[in-house]
């Protein structure tokens, strides 16, 4: 193992890792506002790619509009979802809301694999494959888009905490839901809001790696639970964490399936998971004190 | 007035002492009559459907195995009152372990089965300890991390476990030399829904006895529950370890069924989460809700199973609306439409009366 090997794994990890950030910010969006744990995140990220990839090959669309097609019509099923199935529960207990997200994630995946079918989609790198040496190691141009996206969802989304009435309006519904429905704020409204914008970013990371990983109905899974445990690393709930926890976990997922084992890659994660819950249970970012 | 009265003095006792009693007492009727059904089920189908009587059986067999996993998951989730997202692992853990243990060592499967037991209860420990420290669904995550790590170790350690291809050569269960061959046969019906039987009695015992009023205390209210001096991190991991033996026993009966072959699939990702929905989906914290859940979940599927591709998306239709409907679970859901009827009945008698 030479450092240059090491600096290769960790760049092809940052890539990995920041579409984790993306759909980490997602759970914590929903998180937030709804103190539930959203397990169709992943099926999000699903439908950006395969729609993204479905109208591209079917109507030969530029891949900006097939973007934006694929971007507003999961933002469309993020809004139907929290309308249709979360909204009509709201007074159930977190258990029966999460069951109710994971039926949701079984509906959605199902009817991809019927609309599209099974196979794997590919789609083109958005500007070429030639890669790009930076001090020794490649890097692909979709891992800058990669990494681009998720530096623009980030600073997006500080900008409506930060400067929205919007935004400020879910911050207060995170910290205090009873307090900020006092205040005015409709409740139901910011869960909109916040399943809407979750499946948006949602749907970018999964436009960004369609390149990489290719688009299938079946990816959203195992790439929501990683997002999920992300969340957990960087502090569930904290955007900053998301953002922190999912690049962390690409790296340490890129270096351990490098330099220990790829065939446990994918229990690597979800190892680092246990870890941070018995070092450090608020996740890196999280407030000390282990409340949820 | 007096006639309202009078019409629910019957079903509403007078005091606590007298209604616990009075459930109790229902309990052990409706026990026996379960017992009853479970008995005499093989016959009726025997005799009212020859032609696919084996498949009723193993359908069956598979709804008992669910209802042991289900009937322990109850237990943490109902009356603990926190989530296992990875309780296929446990399942897992007891199926490969005796699995192993027999085919490969030569071991005899009633000490396998120990064996197992005792490596997931250790495993169990390992993982709640630390996690039900601390307030909140830590225990969730924690599962959801060992069910995946256990999927994935299962799968990839090929030497042990055989990997994708499959753990050959079974042996199957004896008991005083009566070997239980197949679970095709009515046989591994009775063996397998003994167990049942005798884990939903410990079960049903358990969370009425003092651990279990303690559980249920702090499922309400864990800080009053506390007050009242009430060990409940501890509490809490005790449950925890019980529900992940009897997902041990499930897996070590599975392990030895009919097919005496064993390959990671059922013991994924998907396990977990349908165990979970058979669980909340029957109502937790109730005594039938996982045997409603488990019949109608196990039911469900192989409804759906002629329609490929459809299945899964009736399948999440049908959860989501569910549990819209009704939040409580089927259990209860259900208990409440039968009083509602009853009510609806004797009212109507009532007026016919008058």
């Amino acid at each position: 193992m030479t450092a240059d090997q090491v600096w290769q794994f960790f760049l092809s990890g940052l890539t990995t890792g920041g579409t984790y950030a993306l759909i980490a910010l997602g759970f914590s969006l929903i998180y937030n506002a709804t103190g539930v744990i959203n397990f169709a995140q992943g099926e999000f990220v699903m439908l950006g790619g395969m729609i993204a990839a479905a109208s591209m090959a079917a109507w030969d669309l530029p891949l900006w509009l097939a973007a934006l097609i694929a971007i507003a019509i999961t933002t469309v099923v993020g809004l139907v979802l929290d309308r249709a199935a979360i909204r009509p529960a709201r007074y159930a207990p977190h258990v029966v809301l999460i069951i109710i997200t994971i039926g949701a994630s079984i509906f959605i995946r199902g009817t991809a694999s019927i609309i599209w079918g099974p196979d794997e989609r590919p789609v083109q790198a958005f500007s070429g494959e030639a890669p790009i040496v930076m001090l020794g190691a490649a890097i692909t141009p979709q891992s800058l888009w990669v990494l681009g996206a998720t530096l623009v969802s980030a600073v997006a989304m500080w900008l409506i905490f930060e400067y929205t009435v919007v935004g400020k309006a879910m911050r207060a519904c995170a910290i205090n839901a009873h307090a900020a429905q006092l205040c005015g704020i409709e409740l139901s409204r910011m869960v909109s809001w916040s399943f809407g914008l979750a499946a948006a970013i949602g749907a970018v990371a999964g436009i960004v790696l369609a390149p990489i990983t290719m688009a299938q109905y079946n990816i959203g899974t195992m790439l929501g639970l990683k997002g999920f445990v992300a969340a957990i690393i960087g502090g569930m709930g904290n955007s900053l964490g998301a953002i922190v926890g999912g690049l962390v976990l690409g790296v340490l997922e890129a270096l351990g399936a490098g330099l220990i084992s790829s065939q446990y890659k994918d229990a690597i994660a979800f190892i680092i998971l246990i870890i941070v819950l018995l070092v450090r249970p608020s996740g890196i970012l999280g407030r000390e004190g282990g409340e949820d | 007035m007096a006639a309202v009265e009078e019409r629910q003095a019957p079903r509403e006792p007078a005091n606590e002492a007298e209604a616990m009693a009075h459930r109790r007492r229902m309990q052990k009727v409706q026990l026996g009559v379960f017992l009853i059904i479970v008995a005499v089920l093989p016959l009726v189908l025997q005799a009212m459907r020859p032609n696919d009587y084996r498949y009723y059986l193993h359908i069956l067999v598979f709804i008992g195995l669910n209802l042991i996993l289900a009937t322990g998951l109850n237990l943490l989730m109902g009356y603990a009152g926190q989530v296992s997202l990875g309780h296929a692992a446990f399942y897992g853990l007891g199926a490969y372990t005796s699995g192993i243990l027999t085919a490969r060592y030569g071991w005899n499967p009633w000490a396998a089965m120990l064996a197992a037991l005792v490596l997931t209860c250790f495993v169990a420990w390992l993982v709640g300890k630390p996690a039900l420290r601390l307030k909140g669904h830590y225990l969730a995550m924690a599962t959801l991390g060992v069910g995946i790590i256990v999927a994935v170790v299962i799968r990839q350690w090929t030497s042990l476990t055989g990997g994708s291809a499959g753990l050959l050569q079974i042996p199957s269960m004896t008991l005083f030399g009566f070997e239980f061959k197949s679970n095709m046969d009515t046989h591994y019906y009775y063996f397998v829904w003994a167990f049942v039987m005798l884990l939903t009695i410990i079960f049903a015992n358990l969370v009425q006895s003092r651990p279990g009023r303690a559980l249920r205390a702090l499922h309400d209210s864990e800080l009053a529950a506390q007050t009242l001096g009430v060990d409940t991190a501890g509490f809490k991991v005790r449950a925890f370890v019980v529900s992940a033996a009897y997902a041990s026993i499930a897996g070590t009966l599975y392990a030895h069924s009919s097919m005496r072959f064993l390959s990671p699939t059922p013991f994924d990702f998907h396990t977990s989460i349908a165990l979970l929905v058979m669980v909340v989906l029957g109502g937790q914290g109730t005594l039938w809700g996982p045997v409603v859940g488990a019949v109608t979940i196990t039911f469900i599927n192989e409804t759906l199973r002629p329609y490929t591709n459809y299945d899964i998306v009736v399948y999440g239709l049908l959860l989501m609306i569910l549990m819209i409907v009704m939040p409580g679970g089927l259990a209860r859901g259900l208990a409440a439409l039968w009083n509602w009827l009853l009510d609806r009945f004797s009212r109507s008698s009532q007026g016919e009366q008058q």
